[in-house]
């Protein structure tokens, strides 16, 4: 019975092994990540080494618009995709960006990067959400995104706090608007 | 004789795991000058070896290795090879466990009684009370050093604390308090007191939280009466042909078949581990598997109703400073069928961090109904619900033939189906989590789903009728008298309450028995 449960709950959710494993590929992709956010700007979408630049930038879009924070800017969606320009990955990626961008042309548009708002690349995706590609990509994202260190200072969380003393001293209690 | 002890020395008792049950029971029983070897299939890390981290937390410290999901839980569909949220290293989940320690409400331990019937649900009474386990709570939390009993002060309460109090006071709730933990408030049994760091989940670098790993475990062994063997997992049960128990094979750290002889055999691998173990220990004398006359080893698995409610404000709250959950409302604990729902649920201060927030605040979830709530993540308050839940029949441990672990054994399936009874409760917290924010201006709340479960139970119950259960008020299995169940799948309810207190109690209370039974000549 988990035998055939297995695949299709795989697709959905995050198995524990692809929790450990993203979480590790994102730890190895934020060792690399410094060099990238010098690179700011565009220039990134040139430096991928195995997809094409347009998947690539492409792909950040998408991973943007699954998780977006309008105060993050694309180095940190850059370092959580990063990890799929490699040769084992990339074929799925490419394969899976073009049958993105025939959602985008199924619904008028010229390809996924061709939409103006927000809303119509997430009624794209809406329609593609349960495909594996969909998943491994958002799967991903949920370490490779919010498991990187640099991006926490955005949301405010202040991460290990045992090297500082805990919060004893530092504010544990120091709520004023109750 | 003087651990290291001999694999073939049979005056040992044998414990399987370290956790709550079973690295308490070792050292009470070292204590008492019986030897022990007690098999561990985790490495040994402690405070320095912590990291204030969750996700590389989680990879030094939790169980991985492969089981699988089936039923309507929502964890089966979301993380369908985690189950559960465990540890596989010496002390057990207590490494990871967050501290809260409440014992049973007196009608807790006679569910059957005092609910009645319950349409699908397999309900027992405990063959115990709480008359009985009072002098064994009492030690329990000694040991602990559980915080508002004995003479011990509560903790102070955070900020997460402070949100949750003053909504539920504003709502007329009156049992609110900073909670019973096992997290010093002072110095206490060779500890500091707790620096409020904010990762109780992830080892308490200060040792100001109670764990196995750096109390009992190092006790015991300072007897010379315990010898721990870590990377030691457990494979079979062995037994002679008058249907006793000899000893366990074992996987030592380099992969090698070993056999432990021994006098006594303590099964406390929590609850998924504990039936599979006696499941793949089946021979020709028992072919269902040991201890299993009754058919109910690996059934009525419990995980309590769970779930969680976080909630955003308009000014920030920094919920992750300190304890991660020393904060109780208690008013719903009661049993009170009016709510349309036997039993009760504890309302209880959480906090995750950033990494653990984006797993599972919404599995599955993305676009900007989640990711604003990730952006006010820093005005952010949360709880946990935690409530009785209906043991069932087939919410059942089995073993999966068709997937293998590392040493070639089968893995367990876990199977799960809400009761009706714990969807209305989770409901019924649900809102009522919601209006707890909501009375001190909540923006917007969240109703959670519950996580891999955190609180495993039930799977080799006690029963007083050898049909109805495993073990009886000893846990000492009805089939195999010198074969123990020493960890939470004993549980033949589940109560409202975290369950490690009453673990430990139970451990601390089977050691007097196993040592007197010793000493009677009756094992
Ligand atoms: C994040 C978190 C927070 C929690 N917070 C609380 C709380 O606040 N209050 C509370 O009461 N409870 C809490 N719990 C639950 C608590 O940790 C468990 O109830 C308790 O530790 C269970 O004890 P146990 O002895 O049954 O099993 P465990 O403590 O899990 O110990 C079992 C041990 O057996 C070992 N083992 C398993 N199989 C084998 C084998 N075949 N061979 C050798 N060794 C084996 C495992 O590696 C493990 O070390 C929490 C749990 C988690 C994960
Ligand atoms: S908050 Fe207290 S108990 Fe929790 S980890 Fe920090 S010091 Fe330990």
């Amino acid at each position: 019975m988990t035998q055939q449960a297995e695949p299709r709950d795989r697709s959905r959710g995050l198995s524990r092994r692809q929790l450990l494993s993203r979480s590790t590929a994102a730890g190895a992709a934020f060792v690399i990540g410094p060099g990238f956010i010098a690179a700011k700007d565009a220039a990134w979408a040139a430096e991928t080494s195995v997809l094409k630049p347009a998947t690539f930038a492409t792909l950040v879009q998408m991973a943007r618009d699954i998780y977006p924070h309008d105060h993050v800017g694309d180095e940190f969606y850059v370092i959580a995709v990063k990890g799929y320009d490699t040769e084992g990955a990339a074929p799925g990626i490419e394969a899976g960006i073009a049958s993105l961008d025939a959602a985008a042309q199924g619904k008028g548009f010229a390809s996924y990067l061709d939409t103006g708002w927000e809303r119509d690349r997430v009624d794209i995706l809406r329609g593609i959400e349960d495909s594996l590609f969909f998943q491994q990509i958002r799967g991903g994202l949920v370490t490779g995104l919010y498991n990187q260190k640099a991006v926490w200072p955005y949301f405010g969380y202040e991460g290990e706090s045992y090297s500082q003393g805990g919060y004893i001293d530092r504010g544990f209690d120091d709520i004023n608007w109750l | 004789m003087a651990a290291p002890f001999d694999l073939s020395d049979d005056s040992v008792v044998v414990i399987i795991g370290t956790g709550a049950g079973g690295g308490v029971l070792a050292n009470e029983l070292a204590q008492k000058g019986v030897s022990v070897v007690a098999l561990e299939a985790g490495g040994r890390y402690l405070p320095e070896d912590y990291v204030n981290d969750e996700w590389e937390s989680f990879g030094q410290l939790a169980w991985v290795d492969p089981r699988t999901t089936s039923g309507d839980w929502r964890v089966a569909k979301d993380f369908s090879g985690l189950p559960a949220w465990i540890v596989k290293a010496v002390g057990g989940t207590t490494t990871h466990w967050a501290g809260a320690s409440l014992r049973f409400q007196e009608h807790e331990w006679k569910a059957a009684t005092t609910y009645g019937p319950v349409q699908g649900a397999s309900l027992l009474d405990w063959p115990i009370d709480g008359a009985e386990m009072a002098p064994w709570y009492e030690k329990a939390e000694t040991k602990l050093g559980v915080t508002r009993t004995g003479d011990r002060a509560g903790l102070p309460g955070n900020n997460n604390y402070k949100v949750f109090e003053a909504g539920a006071k504003a709502l007329g709730y009156t049992e609110v308090h900073t909670g019973r933990m096992a997290i010093n408030s002072a110095d206490y049994d060779g500890r500091v007191a707790c620096q409020q760091t904010g990762f109780c989940f992830q080892g308490c670098k200060w040792g100001a939280k109670w764990s196995a790993a750096y109390t009992d475990i190092p006790r015991g062994e300072a007897t010379g009466n315990l010898e721990v063997r870590e990377k030691a997992h457990a494979a079979r049960i062995l037994h002679d042909d008058t249907g006793k128990v000899t000893g366990v094979e074992y996987f030592d750290g380099d992969g090698n078949l070993q056999m432990q002889a021994a006098r006594v055999v303590c099964v406390a691998g929590n609850s998924f581990e504990s039936p599979r173990l006696l499941l793949n220990s089946a021979s020709s004398m028992f072919p269902d598997g040991l201890a299993n006359s009754s058919g109910q080893v690996g059934r009525n698995y419990m995980r309590h109703m769970t779930g969680s409610v976080y909630a955003t404000f308009e000014k920030p709250v920094r919920m992750w400073r300190g304890t991660t959950m020393a904060g109780i409302i208690s008013d719903e604990a009661k049993h009170d069928p009016s709510r349309g729902f036997v039993g009760g649920y504890e309302m209880e201060t959480l906090a995750l961090g950033i990494p653990f927030m984006a797993a599972f605040l919404d599995p599955g979830g993305w676009g900007r109904e989640f990711t604003t709530a990730l952006d006010s993540y820093e005005n952010m308050a949360g709880m946990w619900l935690v409530g009785e839940d209906m043991p069932q029949e087939t919410n059942r441990v089995t073993l999966n033939h068709e997937v293998k672990d590392q040493w070639g054994l089968p893995v367990v399936n876990v199977h799960f189906d809400d009761h009706p009874n714990d969807v209305a409760m989770r409901n019924h917290a649900y809102r009522q989590g919601a209006a707890v924010y909501d009375a001190v201006g909540a923006t917007r709340t969240f109703p959670t789903p519950p996580y891999p479960s955190t609180h495993n139970l039930g799977t080799n119950r006690m029963s007083e009728n050898p049909r109805d259960g495993v073990v009886n008020r000893w846990g000492r299995t009805h089939d195999v008298a010198n074969l123990y169940v020493s960890d939470g799948s004993q549980f033949t309810t589940g109560a409202a309450e975290n369950p490690t207190l009453t673990i430990v109690a139970l451990a601390i209370r089977q050691a007097d028995h196993i040592a007197s039974e010793m000493s009677a000549g009756n094992l």
